[in-house]
């Protein structure tokens, strides 16, 4: 029996960001990488192009940090005093694509470090690993303005995605992408409306929409993912539609969600009706990841390294 | 789906008769339209009318019904694409697969574990729906044996596999009455399994190599009388299934393609457990009616359950609880008061810590329209001083003999105005709810 063709003709593709610089393209990485590009819905190969899979960033800090469960200490303690080491084994260890240096320790309320020490965190991440980077501010909006340009600075011609501008915060990061050759993180609070009106804020001062990814936020499964799921879904949509204020990688936020939400960090003998927690932690990261990977994801940015490992495993499987 | 009247009137006799009621057969069509007659209103429409009218208004993918009694499952007549244009409306059936070399001993302690597969989340029960088993070596007699015996110590509907109609029968003897779901009709056994099915009145699963063998084969299934079709769409590849599944959904909704009308079937295939949960999940955000998978292990269902949970939520529908002083556990004037939204999801996480820290707790609930914490905050639905009205309004201090109250950690600005202009005493709490217990244990102090 001959059926309908159901596929569908979509207007226009998501924008490819490259991120990361090789020798060829000025910078000192070891590969470039790239996401977006696709012509269709999120593994429909019948219906279109998918030419760059999803890519894991792998999380570190430039601080010791203080919260982080015994299940991620323990892959981790020993290297985290020193962000080129820690993230050195991501990479090598657990094969993260790219390494996401959240600056924690600038935050006022915490350790409030200051440019100098951003900095050298961002160089010794770029001396010993290869991967591109993504480096993310303390998420208050005057601190990052101070210690983003250092950062941006030491980094230039490396093709770093910087995180992140907001609505009410984009002048400082979109002048610093511009001129140090970097890509930016747009960031929106679950908002379909909010995330464009961001990129157009950034493109109107001159940014190029191919520069820019879109941060939807992030909730953990159970804790709000389904909100997440349909923006990242209605925002897809309208990207492959003709919307070029949509039509952005995306990238997920969700190692420090997962690792808040309660079954992922209580223990067996709290709930034995949840079984095991060594496997139930990762477990619950990963399959926020699963999900997002539905809605649209490019970008994952997550903790631990069994997560890591069965997500690029299971990525795999879903890519030609 | 709905039918214009049009549609409706180039069946019916166009003798403008009036029988119905109606002065003309257009009026009567119209008013068909919006269903406020029914068509036996007319008695001269042919039966062959009626036949065609009730097909194309059926709804574009069939609803079908597993099990009986005290565990039905319904599956199917799914509206929409993508969750935000709607709703999703019924959520996935999880069934686990048991196989039948079984020993004696092994059922009932697996039967067990699957039973204990429910959880609770945000204030509602969530499980596994049904149970399927999968013939493999035994004979016809002894599958039957198996069948009874979990139907006896499980109320989860069943669902039979083999591709032998005898094995099948010789199952069905034990466990019709309980409407099973048949898997499979193939090329070679279609007509058996249909006769089947119709024979015992219970859905049947329908196979092919793709999805235009699959259409061809229920139609065929369709003209031998059986309706509760239910599509099996099980690659062994996750990327092909996915695939599949989109297609056959879209050739439902958006092609009104009948022979694909029904809702689908799939299995997981991978055996590792954190890429068979990658599977599964895929399968329930995107259009599997029923999941069956072989892990059975709790972290892994628990995950799952919550996928299914959360992509089944109605968007429309603001998860909000009332809003009004909860008392948990056998409060007294010295008991803990707490203040949180009225978010399901906020306030069922707060209540199961609670519940958990095992100290009895006032909860006041504030009216943040369905809001949680931060978006409550973040919206303007909720400050120190719609709090401190809340409190008085609920009357609490009628209720507690002391000053203090616990307000969430991700909102520690409200306290001062609560202290200054409201004379509460306020502890901020932690920031996550699973904090709570550790710190009614050791924080709490009446002042
Ligand atoms: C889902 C979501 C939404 C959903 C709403 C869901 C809902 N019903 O609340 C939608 C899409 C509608 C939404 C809208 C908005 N959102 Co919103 N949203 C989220 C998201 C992703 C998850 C929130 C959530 O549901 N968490 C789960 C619940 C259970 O958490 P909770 O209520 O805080 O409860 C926990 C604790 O607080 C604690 N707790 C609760 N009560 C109590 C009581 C005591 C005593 C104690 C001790 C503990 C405790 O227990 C719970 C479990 O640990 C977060 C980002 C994130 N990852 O957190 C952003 C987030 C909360 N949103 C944000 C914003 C800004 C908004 C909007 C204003 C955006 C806009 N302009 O439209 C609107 C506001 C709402 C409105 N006006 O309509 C911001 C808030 C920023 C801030 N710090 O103020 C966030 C943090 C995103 C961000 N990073 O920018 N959002
Ligand atoms: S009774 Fe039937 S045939 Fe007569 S007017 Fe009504 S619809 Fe037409």
């Amino acid at each position: 029996m001959t059926i309908p063709d159901v596929k569908q003709k979509w207007a226009n593709p998501i924008n490819t960001v490259t991120i990361g610089a090789a020798k060829e393209g000025g910078g000192t990485r070891t590969h470039t990488i790239s996401v977006g590009g696709s012509t269709t819905l999120p593994f429909l190969h019948f219906e279109g192009e998918i030419p760059h899979r999803p890519v894991v960033a792998m999380e570190i800090l430039d601080i010791v940090p203080e919260d982080w469960h015994p299940l991620l200490s323990k892959y981790f303690s020993d290297v985290w005093d020193n962000p080129g080491k820690w993230a050195k084994k991501c990479v090598e260890e657990f094969g993260a694509d790219l390494i996401c240096l959240r600056l924690a320790g600038c935050d006022p309320d915490g350790k409030n470090q200051g440019p100098e020490e951003a900095a050298t965190a961002v160089k010794s991440v770029l001396e010993t690993t290869g991967v591109p980077l993504i480096i993310w501010g303390c998420g208050n909006d005057d601190k990052d303005n101070e210690v983003l340009p250092k950062c941006s600075e030491v980094s230039a011609g490396e093709r770093c995605l910087l995180g992140s501008i907001t609505e009410d915060n984009y002048k400082t990061l979109v002048a610093l992408c511009k001129a140090d050759g970097h890509k930016l993180i747009a960031e929106s609070p679950v908002d379909i409306n909010i995330a464009k009106q961001v990129n157009i804020l950034a493109t109107d001062l001159g940014l190029d929409a191919e520069d820019i990814v879109i941060y939807p936020t992030s909730g953990a499964l159970g804790y709000g993912i389904e909100y997440v799921y349909s923006i990242m879904e209605r925002g897809r949509l309208a990207g492959l539609s003709g919307d070029k204020m949509w039509a952005m990688p995306i990238l997920c936020d969700i190692g420090k969600e997962v690792w808040k939400a309660k079954e992922a960090i209580v223990s067996q003998n709290e709930v034995p009706q949840w079984g095991s927690q060594e496997e139930r932690g990762p477990l619950w990261e990963a399959t926020t990841a699963y999900v997002y990977l539905l809605a649209g994801t490019d970008i994952l940015i997550m903790r631990h390294p069994k997560a890591v490992k069965e997500v690029k495993k299971y990525i795999n499987k879903l890519i030609v | 789906m709905a039918l214009t009247g049009l549609e409706i009137y180039k069946n019916l006799p166009k003798t403008n008769c009036g029988d119905c009621n109606f002065p003309t057969c257009m009026a009567f069509a119209m008013q068909l339209a919006a269903k406020r007659v029914s068509l036996d209103q007319c008695p001269h429409v042919s039966e062959e009318a009626k036949a065609t009218l009730a097909e194309a208004s059926a709804p574009p993918m069939r609803l079908v019904k597993i099990g009986k009694d005290k565990n039905p499952l319904e599956i199917g007549q799914e509206t929409v694409l993508f969750r935000h244009q709607e709703k999703f409306h019924r959520p996935t059936g999880i069934a686990i697969k048991l196989k039948d070399n079984l020993r004696e001993g092994e059922i009932d302690k697996e039967v067990e574990e699957i039973n204990g597969l429910k959880f609770t989340r945000v204030g509602e029960e969530i499980s596994i729906n049904l149970i399927a088993i999968e013939h493999t070596g035994v004979s016809a007699e002894e599958y039957a044996r198996l069948v009874g015996k979990v139907k006896e110590k499980s109320n989860f509907p069943l669902i039979l596999i083999s591709p032998k109609p005898e094995v099948i029968e010789a199952a069905l003897g034990v466990s019709s009455e309980g409407n099973p779901l048949i898997y499979v009709a193939n090329k070679e056994n279609y007509e058996g399994m249909a006769s089947l099915a119709k024979k015992y009145r219970c859905p049947l699963c329908v196979e092919g190599k793709d999805l235009e063998e699959l259409a061809e084969r229920t139609a065929e299934i369709k003209k031998l009388g059986v309706e509760d079709i239910v599509l099996s769409i099980d690659s062994d590849r996750a990327m092909d299934t996915l695939q599949d599944l989109t297609r056959s959904r879209r050739l439902a909704l958006e092609k009104k393609f009948r022979p694909l009308g029904y809702p689908t079937i799939t299995f997981t295939t991978e055996k590792d457990s954190f890429q068979e949960v990658g599977q599964a999940t895929t399968y329930i955000c995107k259009y599997g009616g029923i999941l069956v998978i072989e892990g059975k292990k709790k972290w892994q269902i628990l995950p799952l359950l919550t996928v299914r949970q959360n992509i089944y939520t109605d968007p429309q529908v603001p998860n909000a609880v009332e809003a009004k002083l909860y008392e948990i556990g056998g409060v007294s004037s010295n008991s803990p008061l707490i203040v949180t939204t009225n978010f399901s999801l906020t306030y069922f996480t707060v209540e199961g810590e609670v519940t958990n820290s095992k100290i009895p707790t006032y909860i006041s609930v504030v009216e943040t329209e369905g809001l949680g914490v931060l978006n409550a905050y973040a919206g303007d639905k909720w400050s120190a001083e719609k709090i401190g009205k809340t409190l008085e309004e609920q009357k609490v201090k009628e209720k507690v003999g002391h000053n203090s109250v616990i307000i969430p950690g991700l909102v520690a600005v409200f306290r001062a105005e609560l202290e200054e202009d409201f004379g509460w005493k306020v502890l901020v709490g932690p920031e996550e709810a699973a904090r709570i217990p550790a710190f009614l244990k050791n924080e709490w102090k009446v002042n």
